[in-house]
């Protein structure tokens, strides 16, 4: 399952990061790494960007990114 | 002699970023989080004596200025607030080339202590790049509020740097970290420095890049880290070959051979995410 796929007020854990070098390590340094819980926490009017709620800061993504993070649903 | 040439070259370099700093003060790069407190710290430390401008030739703004510490005199810079230093963007380009060039004695990070986890990625990349790093944990009074307790001492003995609790805003700490400042640049405190030991892959890609990086680039001998300089290569970062040629450019030739592909760095990026 992909971050993407999460809805919103879901918790997801996250499993993998699906790409490397710079945009992978950006995504690592701003605290998505595999074994953290994340959040959806809300859709922007057109759907895309979703805030996520991760590692006690609300950020951001577009469905650019959020295709690259595989997570595991959790109730 | 030799160490004379040395601080001249350095100072030289130092101009890069519009620091004069002929009298040569201890130098001290400021870094830290978005939101972490960091002006607040630089203006309780400098008070009135700073000034600020733009990096040059970029549209980032930044300050300098000095504090005094019994008979000796500190030139601070404060470096944009970033996440990481990993160049992913303007401000980290400047915060990491300034580390990494201008070698500034000594860095502080400041890390928002009701959110740790997610500020020492910053201090660890800090440390990574220079060993002389102090920690100060701002809004701890924040942090208290919130019910998070902070072992110091722990802290400190875990990444083997200095650790100072201090709310900025009320002043807290300020002259604590003035002291720990002055401590550092008259050597009453070493700093060992924590460093990650990353998988047998990795390490062994870095013992064998090291040798290959200090004969095809004997100029930056003394003037980098090899191993960090390394690590970078290895994870496909091109952004610090060509930062080394904005800061030597006369040696262009001899960086760009990693450019071309005459030395092989690719495929590495893979192992880095495991």
């Amino acid at each position: 399952m992909l971050l993407s796929d999460l809805k919103i007020q879901e918790k997801a854990e996250i499993k993998a990061i699906r790409v490397s070098g710079r945009q992978g390590r950006r995504l690592l340094d701003l605290g998505f790494i595999p074994g953290t819980i994340i959040k959806a926490i809300r859709k922007s009017p057109l759907g895309d960007p979703v805030a996520y709620r991760i590692k006690g800061t609300v950020l951001a993504l577009r469905k650019e990114e959020t295709d690259l993070i595989e997570i595991r649903r959790i109730e | 002699m030799a160490l004379y040439a040395d601080s001249l070259a350095l100072n030289l370099l130092r101009k890069n970023f519009n620091i004069s700093n002929d009298d040569n003060k201890p130098i001290i790069a400021l870094a830290g989080n978005p939101n972490t407190g960091k002006s607040t710290i630089f203006n309780g430390l400098t008070g009135l004596r700073q000034h600020t401008g733009n990096w040059p030739g970029k549209t980032v703004g930044r300050a300098e200025g000095y504090f005094k510490y019994k008979e000796e005199e500190f030139l601070i810079i404060d470096l944009p607030g970033t996440y990481s230093l990993l160049a992913n963007s303007t401000e980290e380009l400047i915060a990491r080339d300034f580390i990494c060039f201008a070698r500034p004695d000594l860095t502080l990070v400041v890390a928002d202590a009701t959110n740790l986890e997610r500020n020492l990625n910053l201090v660890l990349q800090v440390l990574e790049l220079s060993t002389n790093t102090i920690l100060v944990l701002n809004l701890l009074d924040e942090a208290r509020r919130k019910g998070i307790k902070i072992d110091v001492k722990k802290l400190e003995a875990c990444l083997q740097v200095p650790v100072i609790p201090a709310v900025a805003r009320e002043g807290l700490g300020l002259e604590e970290i003035k002291k720990t400042c002055y401590q550092i640049s008259k050597e009453k405190i070493k700093i060992k420095g924590f460093k990650i030991t990353y998988s047998r892959e990795i390490e062994e890609k870095i013992e064998e890049l090291i040798p290959l990086l200090k004969r095809k680039l004997p100029f930056l001998q003394k003037r980098i880290n090899w191993r960090w300089l390394a690590l970078r290569l290895l994870e496909g970062d091109k952004t610090i070959l060509a930062s080394i040629n904005t800061y030597y450019p006369i040696y262009q030739e001899r960086v760009n051979i990693f450019q071309k592909g005459e030395v092989q760095l690719d495929g590495f990026n893979q192992v880095w995410l495991k």
